[in-house]
């Protein structure tokens, strides 16, 4: 599956984005991200092949993820779903 | 094809009819009006752009903009899942728009996944699902009427007005009958 990166100069943790591409609040994740230099990397899921947004679908129920969007897994362990800045200011250490 | 004033016309007057608003961010509006025209495009209807579609219209006929948990979202949250409806109270500012929990249930939003995978690859073709209210849905929702004009209504709280004779929520009453979805 083709992630897309984003740089950031904050690196400190892993971040993966699963979002849509018409989603507002999965832009403003992604645009939360950028003003923080926080290095990312990201799938719109709604543009992928049937067969990898089924792996998608896999991987977050397996994670204990539900299927909205976005959803941020950091360090492949957390998982925040929806935009809540808060949460995400506390995972990355804000 | 479908214009973006196309879309906005028909969510404003939809807002209207029910007196709700659209949001008041003018960036947020505009991406949700883009993302319910590139689903209309894609799909052939305009699917919540905060959701992800199968593509088939059967499987996701209770996400098409303004989706079946618009009413009771707005009610307890203030907005829809997507943040494109809200109440008169957010779009005035005095409450902050925040993001709105998942309600459509996880095997309704499961078969956005793999299903044209299941399609092609065998002969079993699951069946369409049947457009039945489920229990724990009849039990929340309740007819309500409308003192003014008569209009009738079935969902868990009455609309912020009613959407023919534009009377306030005030004036629907519950009508108390029992039932009976068991067949």
């Amino acid at each position: 599956m083709d992630f897309s990166k984003v740089a950031g100069k904050n690196n400190k943790h892993k971040v993966v984005l699963y979002a849509l591409s018409t989603c507002m609040w999965c832009k403003l994740t992604k645009q939360f991200f950028e003003e923080n230099n926080i290095e990312y990397e990201y799938v719109d899921v709604d543009l992928l092949e049937e067969k990898e947004k089924e792996k998608v679908r896999k991987y977050l129920q397996e994670k204990g993820g539900t299927l909205a969007y976005p959803t941020v897994v950091v360090d492949d362990v957390t998982l925040i779903t929806g935009f809540r800045k808060d949460e995400l200011k506390k995972v990355l250490e804000l | 094809m479908t214009t973006i004033e196309a879309v906005k016309q028909r969510a404003e007057a939809d807002a209207k009819t029910f007196g709700y608003y659209l949001t008041p961010d003018p960036v947020f509006l505009q991406g949700l009006l883009e993302g319910l025209k590139r689903n209309e495009e894609r799909y052939g209807y305009p699917s919540c752009p905060c959701r992800l579609a199968s593509g088939k219209f059967e499987y996701d006929r209770d996400i098409i903009c303004p989706c079946d948990y618009r009413d009771p979202d707005v009610q307890e949250f203030g907005a829809c899942y997507c943040g494109l409806y809200v109440r008169k109270d957010v779009y005035e500012g005095k409450t902050q728009l925040l993001p709105v929990p998942e309600r459509r249930p996880i095997e309704k939003q499961a078969r956005a996944y793999g299903t044209q995978l299941v399609e092609t690859s065998s002969q079993h073709v699951p069946a369409a699902p049947k457009q039945e209210i489920s229990k724990e849905e009849s039990a929340r929702q309740r007819l309500w009427y409308c003192k003014q004009c008569g209009y009738v209504v079935f969902r868990e709280e009455p609309p912020y007005i009613c959407p023919i004779c534009k009377a306030k929520r005030e004036m629907f009453v519950e009508i108390r009958a029992h039932l009976d979805f068991s067949g």
